[in-house]
């Protein structure tokens, strides 16, 4: 492989996973507005990879994010954290795409750079589909290494650690590869002030479905391959039972979790 | 007039607030039941570049402008006063300091490693005998040939063990203000011995020392500024100062409203939550408005310091009134945590033990309504 490479990390802003978040009953997409937007948490972790591996290895890494245009803040902050440049794809008729829509979307801004490897979160905490990543590997023809909690590089070859039920199996790719990690990866950086200031300074490209040559008129929610047809709230929390303990109160905790299949 | 923060700054103070609540909060009680932080915090401070905030970059600081370093303070007082103090002190006081009066030797020397956490300062003015009057300190140095020898004794000294550098200011001359010198002292030197003080009220992850020098010898080169200025060297430093201790206590005092808050909407008393009774949201408002009110007050000395006009008077306004506020708020959000808040399980205890010496140090609120009326009055009522 060349001296240095060329890393695009995938980056989803979601509604912050610690609030309440609720869909718009207007037309069952994910409600933005009313809650703070922060990184999907293990799109961090994605980041933070890629910064590892340009820094044992030299290059560049590409923040690369689809959504609204205040996106652009998730993607401000991985340039704080030492990424090199941003591209985000915002465009109002992708309002409600869907994961294959993404898919072809994001590949085809794939299609406009040059690189070897991709990484991103494996799901994020609003939609929880965890299949961009094959989706992308199958849009681009590069390799698929999903499901990682460790990713090194020697040469042009790839190994991640693929976490399976049994504990882990080591996969190799020569790039170009789509990595997804997994939480626990490793623990994202936070951005120093200097990186703060000096992304101030970084170049954020952004770019609509004309400039990627994707008409309008075949993505957004009226043509998406998935519909949410109704939701409700989540009932309120009920109220605990409580257990006295009468000197048997260990024993009624391993009954209640063993009731539970927890034991 | 905006009071809009830029990008940046909400950014920086997005950052420290994430810092706090997963590197600082967490531990602050079992730090203050160890009566020290983990010393690990200090070079992770460092990375971020909160131990170099409006430092220039050429000297290894992280630059940014006195409000940046305001609201970074603010997000580290909401976290732990103890972990806010050292920041106060190592780069407030004492990098300030150096990089204000230093040569380029004293700066290539303490600056670039007190900015990135690989060591920290001590500010060391106070003594057992003199703490509002600092003019009346009495540890000599006299002359020894080139340099000095200094022999006496430093109370209360923020970050005292655990420094590289003991920012210390002796008696070279007469009695008053213009008989004292600064030096910079590497806490290394011969006849130099630091004690750990206990059994403090609060603040009790910071360390707070007693240090004693044996006749130790200062070279010339050690002295921070001109002979003769150091008490003036100490009260720049402390008029900026007494700012950076405001915007701890208004980090503090949001910290108080914020546990009070959720804790009230969380315990029930008479079937509804303690949050719908009159009384409690009495507290909570007022704690809510004292807050912002010590905040605008400490915002306004930054922008003045900005745009290099004269602040001091603003300064004790702001420490006047903040730290009164942090020991108000912290007691009202105990009161709403009832009996829970007695227990050191709840951190409400901690913060109203840490707010207690906001009132005290760096000039108590009596000295600083004596600094308030001497400018609208002309007149000066010290002594």
């Amino acid at each position: 492989m060349r001296l240095g490479m060329n890393i695009v990390v995938l980056v989803k802003q979601v509604p912050d996973t610690w609030a309440e978040r609720s869909l718009k009953s207007s037309d069952n997409t994910l409600d933005r507005e009313s809650v703070d937007a922060v990184i999907n948490e293990v799109d961090e972790q994605a980041i933070e990879a890629g910064l590892r591996l340009i820094e044992a290895h030299g290059g560049e890494v590409t923040v690369l994010s689809m959504g609204p245009d205040r996106a652009s803040e998730s993607i401000r902050k991985a340039l704080s954290m030492g990424a090199t440049k941003g591209f985000l794809i915002s465009d109002a008729a992708l309002h409600g795409a869907c994961v294959m829509q993404t898919a072809t979307v994001i590949a085809k801004a794939l299609s406009t750079m040059e690189w070897d490897i991709v990484l991103t979160g494996g799901e994020s905490t609003d939609a929880r589909l965890a299949v961009l990543p094959a989706l992308l590997a199958e849009a681009t023809g590069a390799a698929q290494l999903t499901q990682a909690r460790k990713v090194t590089v020697e040469g042009s070859t790839v190994s991640v650690e693929r976490v399976n039920e049994a504990g882990y199996s080591v996969i190799q790719a020569s790039t170009p590869a789509i990595i997804s990690v997994l939480e626990g990866t490793n623990e994202a950086r936070y951005p120093s002030f200097k990186g703060i200031m000096a992304a101030k300074k970084k170049p954020l490209q952004t770019v609509n479905l004309g400039d990627l040559g994707i008409a309008a008129d075949e993505v957004g929610l009226a043509h998406a391959t998935t519909a949410v047809t109704s939701f409700e709230n989540r009932p309120p929390r009920q109220a605990g039972a409580a257990v006295k303990d009468e000197g048997d109160g260990g024993v009624k905790i391993a009954d209640y979790l063993a009731s539970r299949k927890l034991l | 007039m905006d009071l809009s923060l830029s990008e940046e700054q909400v950014a920086l103070q997005q950052m420290v607030r994430d810092f706090v609540d997963k590197d600082i909060a967490p531990y602050a009680t079992a730090w203050d039941r160890a009566e020290s932080v983990d010393l690990a915090i200090i070079p992770k401070l460092g990375d971020l570049g909160l131990l170099g905030l409006t430092i220039p970059e050429e000297h290894g600081g992280s630059g940014g402008d006195t409000l940046a370093y305001c609201l970074a303070l603010e997000e580290l007082g909401r976290g732990d006063s103890s972990v806010r103090g050292i920041v106060s002190v190592s780069l407030g006081l004492v990098t300030k300091s150096i990089v204000g009066y230093g040569t380029p030797q004293q700066i290539e020397r303490w600056v670039p490693g007190l900015c990135a956490g690989e060591m920290v300062g001590s500010f060391a003015l106070t003594e057992s005998g003199s703490g509002s009057d600092p003019a009346s300190l009495r540890i000599r140095a006299t002359r020894d040939g080139e340099g000095w020898r200094v022999s006496g004794t430093k109370m209360f000294i923020t970050n005292g063990t655990w420094a590289s550098v003991v920012l210390l200011f002796a008696r070279t001359g007469g009695e008053g203000s213009r008989g004292i010198t600064a030096f910079l002292v590497p806490t290394d030197v011969e006849g130099l011995t630091r004690s750990t003080i206990h059994g403090k009220l609060g603040l009790r992850a910071q360390a707070t020392a007693e240090l004693v020098f044996d006749n130790v010898y200062l070279p010339d080169e050690w002295r921070l500024g001109e002979e003769g200025r150091g008490l003036s060297i100490a009260m720049a430093a402390l008029a900026k100062g007494r700012m950076s201790v405001a915007a701890g206590c208004v980090g503090l005092a949001r910290g108080a409203l914020e546990h009070a808050l959720t804790y009230a909407g969380q315990r029930e008393q008479f079937g509804k939550p303690i949050a719908g009774h009159q009384l409690v949201q009495e507290l909570l408002a007022d704690m809510a408005v004292e807050v912002d009110a010590a905040r605008l007050l400490t915002w306004r000395v930054a922008d003045l310091i900005d745009r290099h006009l004269p602040f001091a008077t603003e300064s004790s306004m702001a420490k006047l009134f903040a730290s009164e506020v942090a020991v108000k708020a912290s007691g009202a959000a105990l009161q709403v945590f009832g009996g829970y808040g007695f227990i050191d399980e709840y951190p409400v205890g901690k913060l109203t033990r840490d707010a207690r010496v906001m009132t005290l140090y760096e000039g108590t609120s009596q000295i600083q309504k004596l600094v308030i009326g001497r400018a609208l009055t002309g007149i000066n009522a010290f002594g």
